[in-house]
C-alpha cells in the first residue's frame, strides 16, 4: 500500500483510472435508471413510485458508502500515517454529503405518495439526517485543518471515526425501531426483491459507485494539486 | 406537484404519482451530473494554476 504512498505516483495512475471510472459509471447508472423507469412494471402496492427507488437507494448506499471511506481512511492515516489517506478522506466528504442529500430528498419525494407524508422523525429517517451534519461537521474541520497544516489532519481522522458509529445504526434502525420504512430488502446473499426491479437496482448502484470513486479520484487531484501550488508558492516567497 | 388535489374526500386524496418518480429523477439525476462537473471543472483550474505556478 505504502508503494501508492508517493503522489507523483498516484498522479500516474489517476490520470487514466478517472476516465475509466467516469464514462462506464455515467453509462451504467443512467441506462439503469431509463430501463428502470422505461421496463420495471408498478409495485401492486407502491404503483409507479417504486420506480424512484432506482435512484434513491444507490444515493443512500453512497452516502454510507462515503463515511465508510472516511472511516477506513481515518484508520490509515492514523495508525500507518499514510500521506494520501488524509487527501482520500477528504476528497469521499463531499460526494458523500451530495448523496446523502439526494438519498434524503428522493426519500423525502417517496415518502410522500407511498406514506402519506415528506417526513417522519424515525429512527432511519433521522439517524440518516445526523450522517448529513456529520458530513457537514467533517467538511469544516477537514479544510480548517487542511488551512492550517502541521498536526491537525489527526482530529478530522478522529472525528471520522467517532462519526462512524452512526453507520451500522443507520443500518440497524429498521429492526430495532418501529418505522414507516421497510425492513432490508437486500441481505447478506438474499434478496426480497424480483428480479425485474432488483437487476436494474444493482447496475445502477454499481454504476453510481464507479461515478464516487470517479469524483473521489478528481478531488483527490484537486487537493493534491492545491497542496503543492502552495507549497511551491511558500518556497518561492522564502527565496 | 400535488396534481388532482382538489379531488379529495376525507381519508383518499388522488396524487399523480409520476410527478413525484420525474421529480426524483430529476433531483438525482442533476445533483449528480452537476457534482460530477462541479468536481472536475475544480479539478482542471486546481491544475492549470499548480502548472502556472511551476512555469514561474
Amino acid at each position: 500500500m505504502h508503494g501508492f504512498a508517493n503522489p507523483a505516483r498516484f498522479l500516474r495512475l489517476a490520470r487514466w483510472i478517472l476516465p475509466l471510472l467516469l464514462v462506464p459509471g455515467l453509462l451504467l447508472s443512467l441506462g439503469a435508471v431509463a430501463w428502470g423507469v422505461a421496463y420495471a412494471p408498478p409495485d401492486h402496492l407502491m404503483g409507479v413510485t417504486v420506480k424512484i427507488l432506482f435512484i434513491h437507494v444507490p444515493c443512500v448506499w453512497l452516502g454510507m458508502a462515503g463515511w465508510t471511506t472516511i472511516a477506513i481512511s481515518s484508520i490509515v492515516e492514523l495508525v500507518w500515517r499514510h500521506p494520501l489517506a488524509a487527501i482520500a478522506a477528504r476528497a469521499a466528504a463531499v460526494p458523500g454529503a451530495v448523496f446523502t442529500a439526494l438519498g434524503l430528498i428522493t426519500g423525502s419525494i417517496w415518502g410522500r405518495p407511498t406514506w402519506g407524508t415528506w417526513w417522519v422523525w424515525d429512527g432511519r429517517l433521522t439517524s440518516f439526517l445526523v450522517l448529513l451534519f456529520l458530513y457537514f461537521g467533517y467538511i469544516a474541520l477537514a479544510d480548517a485543518a487542511a488551512r492550517d497544516g502541521g498536526n491537525g489532519g489527526r482530529i478530522p481522522a478522529i472525528f471520522g471515526l467517532v462519526g462512524a458509529i452512526n453507520i451500522p445504526i443507520i443500518n440497524r434502525s429498521v429492526v430495532w425501531w418501529n418505522s414507516l420504512h421497510q425492513p432490508p430488502s437486500i441481505t447478506m446473499g438474499k434478496s426480497a426483491i424480483d428480479g425485474t426491479y432488483l437487476w436494474p437496482l444493482l447496475l445502477g448502484a454499481l454504476g453510481f459507485s464507479l461515478i464516487f470513486g470517479a469524483v473521489v479520484m478528481a478531488r483527490m487531484r484537486m487537493i493534491l494539486a492545491d497542496i503543492q501550488t502552495e507549497a511551491r508558492l511558500r518556497r518561492k516567497a522564502q527565496g | 406537484m400535488i396534481a388532482k388535489a382538489t379531488e379529495t374526500n376525507g381519508m383518499h386524496e388522488r396524487l399523480d404519482q409520476w410527478n413525484f418518480v420525474w421529480a426524483a429523477l430529476g433531483f438525482g439525476v442533476v445533483g449528480t451530473l452537476t457534482m460530477v462537473g462541479w468536481s472536475l471543472l475544480a479539478m482542471i483550474r486546481a491544475e492549470r494554476r499548480r502548472d502556472r505556478v511551476r512555469r514561474k
